[in-house]
């Protein structure tokens, strides 16, 4: 009986604790960043709605790119003012569950899904031009949910990956994921070049619990937002750990800006399930420059526009005008922020050659 | 971090490792014909499990889109869904789908098209082999569809040798001799051939799992000649194994690797072209389709795992109406490719 009691007791708590704690950052002194949160950006045909607003990225149009989990998980196109242009993919068998949309330097659309494991690209127009992973297949039917260690990283297999990014020479990268713990480097035709990190959780340099977003600067360096360590590491191009950035609290997603200076955003998301008090300690959103010195911070957490809810991915093509997209309140907000120096507005200007 | 590198040295080693295909057969020069199917904006190909063309040039494309759904009806879970069968013409151009939501269609193995330009699907998860009409209307049905699914999944056990009776698990593929007599692959967890009339009455079946002559690792992929002899790709055990149209064993060919998926040409002097597709889990290494007489004497070779045009990625069908046009559909990269041979 006290063996039942003490189990029941464990699985009460196991149910109660989110998966991962939030962190509050330990930065100091930073400078609030001022915006204006554009009025109902995207604009949706009578029948057709959002879920969960898990990704969102735009391509060198300013067309806006929306992957999220409805009933089925689907990708939308918006054009640059928001008016909904048409769906990508319906029914395709790479969308199961939403997790990350991005868009190259020659327009091609990428998505990464947790439900297949599997990685798609999508040319301009929406054809499949290359897949990465394998959905497991259907004809096992359904398994039980698999306990224990994960089971070995597979140089060809992901395992509920997150994110996806490119260098300039067109390799790519892909954060995997939930139950690997890697970045996995293919080359542009798709083949294995090398990894870091493995199935196992850890917490040293290269190795990662949960590698939650990824993307990669002018440098080829690979940003890495590694959420259950509550920071980001920052790796080279062969996936040698160069450093890491801790005092911004837990690292949901990363964002490298476009054009000859970039920036980086990183997300400190209020965590699914808020304690009361989370909303005051978490939610904001860092902009740094790539040595990692912090420039500003913005946002707060919120039901209602212009907070955000659990922000999950961000486009920051235009360092100046982001897309934002949430989790809870299955919404996508698009913030202007007035430029402060010569050199933003620069870079603003050029945003949409950059690779991003 | 070590163990890391151990793993991909293993890996490395046993990638470099002499297999059972022939690495002297000659190159085959062959090119891949750029978007050989058009596709509708909102139809996208899944794992392409089946493709072959018809008398016309029509091509047949059974593909596993995925989205299979289990409902809850008198306690019990009953699945549907996951895979479609497209028709394309000679040019490439969608023409219709054929079979929409039928009962059959859940994991997409097989499609083929007999003398008489019918259209045969083999489902791997309904277990079931389908004959349509030319004109997409159901002609016969062998095998059944379970009631409802077990979940979670029970694993298959039993020596693959089939209960036995004329009922499938995991078939793999379809193929007629002159008589018009119907030979099954039967396939993944079976690992038999079984043998019907042309009216779908069981008359025998044969083989089961192990290494012997007239056992199978797996059943494949299947094809006849017009003497009736049956040639089984025994992807497992890397052979084709040869029977006469009883199921007695003949003879067995290596050298071709892992032979998945089968075809064999028409005409007075036919050949076979055996693909030793790739691991879905790994693009360095394997993936070349052999070309070869049915004596077993190999001709060539061509292609190689990958993802670019020209590459394969676990090929699981090939059609050789045309000796030297071929459609080979791939389950790794989600696409039909059209080859010219020269």
């Amino acid at each position: 009986m006290k063996r039942i009691l003490t189990w029941s007791l464990g699985l009460a708590l196991l149910a109660a604790a989110p998966a991962f704690a939030q962190k509050k950052a330990t930065v100091e002194n930073v400078p609030e960043m001022t915006y204006t949160a554009v009025p109902n950006f995207l604009k949706l045909p009578p029948g057709e709605y959002l879920g969960e607003s898990v990704a969102v990225a735009t391509n060198s149009k300013g067309h806006v790119f929306v992957f999220h989990r409805s009933a089925n998980t689907r990708l939308f196109e918006f054009d640059q003012a928001g008016n909904f242009l048409k769906e990508i993919g319906s029914g395709y068998y790479g969308f199961e569950f939403a997790h990350a949309v991005r868009v190259d330097k020659d327009d091609n659309i990428w998505t990464v899904d947790e439900g297949t494991n599997m990685v798609t690209k999508f040319s301009p127009d929406g054809k499949v031009l290359m897949v990465l992973g394998r959905r497991p297949p259907a004809v096992a039917g359904a398994v039980p949910f698999p306990s224990g260690p994960n089971a070995p990283a597979q140089k060809y297999i992901l395992c509920r990956p997150t994110d996806v990014g490119w260098d300039p020479q067109g390799n790519i990268f892909i954060s995997d994921g939930y139950c690997n713990n890697r970045v996995v480097k293919y080359d542009k035709n798709g083949r294995f070049v090398t990894q870091v990190g493995s199935e196992k959780v850890g917490k040293a340099m290269g190795e990662f619990n949960l590698p939650h977003g990824l993307q990669v600067d002018g440098e080829g360096h690979v940003w890495v937002a590694d959420r259950g360590n509550n920071r980001y590491q920052v790796f080279d191009n062969d996936l040698k750990p160069i450093r890491e950035i801790t005092n911004l609290g837990t690292a949901w997603t990363a964002c490298i800006s476009s054009g000859p200076h970039q920036y980086a955003f990183l997300s400190n998301s209020n965590p699914n399930g808020n304690m009361p008090g989370t909303w005051d300690t978490t939610g904001e959103i860092y902009k740094t420059e790539l040595d990692g010195t912090v420039l500003g911070k913005f946002g707060h957490p919120g039901k209602l526009p212009p907070g955000f809810q659990v922000v999950h991915t961000l486009d920051c093509r235009n360092p100046n005008e982001l897309v934002l997209g949430e989790i809870e309140s299955w919404r996508v907000q698009k913030f202007v922020f007035k430029p402060t120096t010569p050199a933003k507005s620069a870079s603003a200007k050029s945003a949409g050659a950059g690779a991003n | 971090m070590k163990n890391l590198k151990q793993a991909l040295l293993a890996a490395a080693l046993i990638a470099g490792a002499p297999l059972y295909a022939q690495k002297d057969a000659p190159e085959i020069k062959f090119d891949s014909v750029p978007n050989a199917l058009q596709l509708p904006a909102n139809i996208y190909l899944g794992e392409v499990a089946g493709v072959a063309t018809n008398s016309r040039g029509n091509i047949f494309v059974y593909t596993r889109t995925g989205h299979p759904t289990v409902t809850l009806g008198t306690a019990r879970p009953f699945a549907h869904g996951g895979s479609r069968l497209f028709e394309f013409d000679p040019a490439g151009k969608y023409v219709r789908e054929i079979g929409k939501d039928s009962y059959g269609f859940m994991y997409a193995s097989q499609v083929r098209i007999d003398p008489a330009d019918n259209i045969w699907v083999v489902d791997q998860m309904t277990n079931m082999v389908m004959k349509f009409n030319p004109q997409g209307r159901l002609l016969m049905l062998l095998g059944r569809k379970a009631e409802n699914i077990p979940l979670p999944a029970r694993a298959t056990t039993g020596d693959g040798a089939g209960r036995p009776t004329d009922l499938f698990e995991r078939p793999t593929d379809v193929a007629w001799d002159a008589a018009g007599d119907i030979f099954v692959a039967d396939g993944l967890s079976n690992a038999r051939v079984a043998k019907f009339d042309k009216d779908g009455k069981f008359i025998k079946s044969w083989g089961k799992k192990g290494t012997g002559n007239g056992e199978f690792a797996n059943v494949r992929s299947i094809a006849v000649d017009a003497q009736g002899n049956v040639y089984v790709a025994d992807g497992g055990n890397k052979r084709i194994q040869v029977f006469d149209n009883d199921g007695n064993f003949k003879t067995a060919y290596t050298g071709v690797g892992n032979a998945q998926a089968l075809c064999m040409t028409k005409g007075t002097s036919p050949f076979l072209y055996v693909s030793n597709s790739n691991p879905p889990n790994d693009i360095d290494r394997d993936g070349e389709i052999y070309k070869m007489q049915l004596d077993g004497t190999m001709v060539g070779k061509f292609g190689r795992a990958g993802k670019l045009p020209k590459e394969f990625g676990t090929v699981n069908a090939i059609d050789c109406r045309n000796a030297n046009t071929l459609y080979v559909g791939e389950v790794g990269n989600l696409r039909v490719q059209k080859l010219v041979l020269h």
